[in-house]
């Protein structure tokens, strides 16, 4: 894109933004209710509720402020359940990637193997297709179940939802990996193995990586629900947690870093999935 | 707190009647005030809790104990009792701290008011005390502190008091024994209604709404649906009822998803605070001094820490008496409140746990036991939660209600110090109670569900 070009897209976000942060504003000023006559009274009540309305969401300048709040002292440890937000990103992030990377660990082998293989491909299609439209969190209570630990079980669904897109795809990949270069491997009697990595995985490799950044997308979306759930620690139980002092400023801020933290790793995936793609 | 108080005195019912709710006059209210005193009366009031399990065992009717007490006098009935039964091994057995299998102990709580003993105790150093070294962890709902529990990653928990009756029961899970060795808090809920509904205070209005509570196997749920019931509406035809989680209550009301709901606090309190309902009522006018929550350990770490379950059981027991006095109230407010406990304002802690609160409808009302504190896990409480339960079509066929108590409910401090000291626990400790203005006799469960007119079994 031309120079001129990106500056005006940005200019517009920029433009998207603040008009969105306007009508944010307008939307949220406080309404002017008369104040309740008996103060002992109004001082047992929250600021609108003295002032005779429900409790309105917070503007744009208070969640600002509480995320201040927040990013100052990210990493504060005030007792079990009272831990900063970087803290709490932390577990998060360290759940996704052991669940993601065990899943990886399982899919991307066994998906080479029923790429390679038509019979295999054919075997196991009717388990993928129906384990694959599972909510990983219709796993959770049987995870609870079996595995008997809480921070396994959040793990577990992070594997198990991480699993599919990339057993799939890599399935995929190889299977559809070009004949010819297959048939030139076989005239040139390359050894199986040589085969495998030198042929087969490097065509596979764009389509692997596909299948890679989907799943740490879904895996990222799954860790916030099963942490809601299961609680103790992570961004999911800070969500809950703010959920439950109905602190829609506090909430509003750990969204806001979810779809960060959340674009930061598609973007990290994306390069590398850029760095394996190459020119046909 | 009857679990505190005198029961060699023929003068005392060990059941409900004065200012707290808990004693039969106010001077003995005082009296139990100061044994309760935390620094010097400690041991005393240990004692005093192993002498009233013992006399709640021996007569099970309350007004047994009372005749034989005034026929023989407390002091003769004192050494009677003494000659057949070593009250004071059964007091050391209690008092006594020996090394502690386990020093490290996680427990698991739901952030509600009535986890006060459990959470207090870790701020204001109860569990130190006996040194413990505890962990509370907040957990999300009644199934995964239930999961967690059996997982044994809690050593011990916060439950609903019909829970674990349930559990046993195999209704809604797997039939696993469950012990209850101390009720955390009596009274302590509301019903509280969308402020668009005040002036349908009378429930016979009430017909379409939508009602919330905590959980199916719950005292929120059988106190509601009695409630309607009592007032000629079905809870199960004329209204809706749905499990809903205590932190998404206020939010679903604000939203106008639901009417109302049956909800421990603070979350009746925090629905005021932020404008968008008032308490119509408060449990309390319905059945003072009813349970609510439990403090609910695995039996197999009583049976393998038998000295951990005895040290934390002292610690709650000490923490339950120390909020049952009023003066002090306030300064628990401000200790449990913090994000690492309950995550709430402390005017609506200070609110619920002082009775001295704002009602949502402009008026500031005084109830002192708004929440109140007794750590006995009564049968006869299990037997009522039993007999709702059947009542509702819950649980069908036959339930052998004692039995199911006593497994239950009586895996307490009482009857196991009683097998420390080698004697047979005797059959029920149970009192009669009303609801509603309608007297429960835990004697006869069945002819109870069949005397109502709206039921389901």
């Amino acid at each position: 894109m031309p120079r001129s070009g990106r500056l005006a897209s940005a200019l517009l976000s920029i433009l998207m933004f603040a008009l969105f942060l306007a009508i944010w504003q307008v939307a949220t000023r406080p309404g002017g209710g008369e104040q309740a006559a008996d103060t002992e009274y109004a001082k047992m009540l929250g600021s609108a509720a003295a002032s005779g309305q429900k409790s309105a969401m917070p503007s744009p300048k208070d969640v600002g402020l509480k995320m201040w709040e927040h990013v100052k002292d990210p990493f504060y440890v005030r007792g079990t359940n009272d831990q900063g937000i970087g803290i709490q990103i932390a577990y998060s992030i360290g759940r996704v990637m052991l669940g993601f990377g065990l899943a990886a660990l399982v899919a991307i082998p066994l998906g080479f193997l029923i790429g390679m293989s038509p019979l295999l491909y054919r075997a196991f299609d009717p388990f993928i297709q129906v384990l694959k439209p599972i909510s990983p969190l219709a796993w959770m209570p049987l995870a609870l179940y079996t595995i008997k630990d809480s921070a396994t079980s959040s793990i577990f669904v992070i594997f198990i939802c991480s699993l599919w897109p990339m057993l799939i795809n890599t399935a995929f990949g190889v299977s559809a990996v070009r004949r010819e270069w297959l048939n030139v491997a076989r005239t040139l009697e390359v050894s199986p193995m040589r085969k495998a990595f030198q042929v087969v995985l490097p065509a596979a490799a764009p389509t692997i990586m596909t299948g890679m950044r989907i799943s740490v997308g879904i895996a990222w979306l799954v860790i916030v629900a099963a942490e809601m759930l299961v609680g103790g620690t992570g961004i999911g139980y800070f969500v809950w947690n703010e959920w439950n002092n109905l602190s829609i400023s506090n909430i509003l801020c750990a969204i806001l870093l979810i779809g960060l933290v959340g674009m930061l790793l598609d973007q990290i995936l994306a390069r590398l999935a850029r760095a394996v793609t190459y020119p046909e | 707190m009857s679990g505190f108080k005198n029961p060699y005195d023929p003068n005392v019912e060990l059941s409900a009647g004065c200012a707290c709710g808990a004693h039969a006059t106010p001077a003995e209210h005082d009296a139990a005030v100061e044994a309760c005193s935390l620094e010097s009366g400690s041991e005393a009031l240990h004692a005093r809790v192993v002498e009233s399990a013992v006399m709640r065992a021996l007569f099970p009717h309350d007004e047994m104990r009372r005749r034989f007490l005034r026929a023989v006098g407390a002091g003769t009935a004192l050494s009677a009792i003494s000659t057949f039964f070593p009250l004071g091994a059964a007091k050391e057995a209690f008092a006594q701290s020996g090394k502690l299998e386990k020093q490290s102990v996680k427990i698991g709580f739901i952030p509600i008011t009535c986890a006060t003993p459990i959470i207090m105790s870790l701020p204001m150093g109860f569990y130190a005390r006996q040194g413990l070294n505890v962990d509370v962890v907040k957990t999300a709902g009644w199934a995964v502190i239930r999961d967690k529990t059996l997982n044994k990653e809690y050593d011990a928990a916060h439950m609903l008091s019909p829970m674990p009756l349930a559990i046993t029961l195999g209704v809604g899970s797997n039939p696993i024994p469950y012990t209850v060795p101390a009720i955390e808090n009596i009274n302590g809920q509301a019903i509280t209604l969308s402020v668009k509904h005040k002036d349908k205070r009378d429930p016979k209005t009430w017909k379409g709404f939508k009602f919330a509570v905590p959980f199916d196997y719950s005292m929120h749920n059988y106190l509601l649906r009695y409630y309607l019931a009592e007032h000629g509406i079905d809870p199960d035809k004329d209204v809706q009822i749905r499990s809903v989680p205590p932190p998404e209550m206020v939010a679903n009301l604000r939203a106008d998803n639901i009417d109302g709901f049956l909800a421990p606090d603070p979350v009746n309190q925090r629905a005021v605070y932020d404008g968008v309902g008032f308490i119509h009522v408060l449990t309390k006018e319905l059945w003072d001094g009813h349970p609510c929550c439990a403090f609910a350990a695995s039996k197999e770490f009583v049976t393998t820490n038998p000295n951990t379950y005895r040290a934390l059981l002292k610690a709650i027991v000490d923490a339950t008496a120390y909020a049952a006095k009023p003066e002090n109230r306030k300064q628990i407010a401000e200790a449990i409140a913090p994000v690492n406990f309950l995550n709430q304002p402390v005017t609506v802690v200070e609110q619920v746990l002082t009775g001295n609160y704002a009602d949502g409808l402009g008026n500031i009302l005084k109830v002192p036991n708004r929440i109140d504190f007794d750590p006995f896990p009564w049968q006869s409480f299990a037997i009522w939660i039993m007999s709702q339960m059947k009542r509702w079509g819950q649980v069908k066929g036959n339930i052998d209600y004692a039995k199911v108590a006593r497994e239950v409910f009586l895996a307490t401090d009482a009857t196991k110090i009683m097998k420390e000291a080698g004697l047979k626990p005797p059959a029920t400790t149970s009192k009669k109670f009303s609801v509603m203005g309608k007297e429960f006799d835990p004697a006869k469960p069945d002819a109870y569900i069949e005397s109502f007119a709206i039921k389901r079994s």
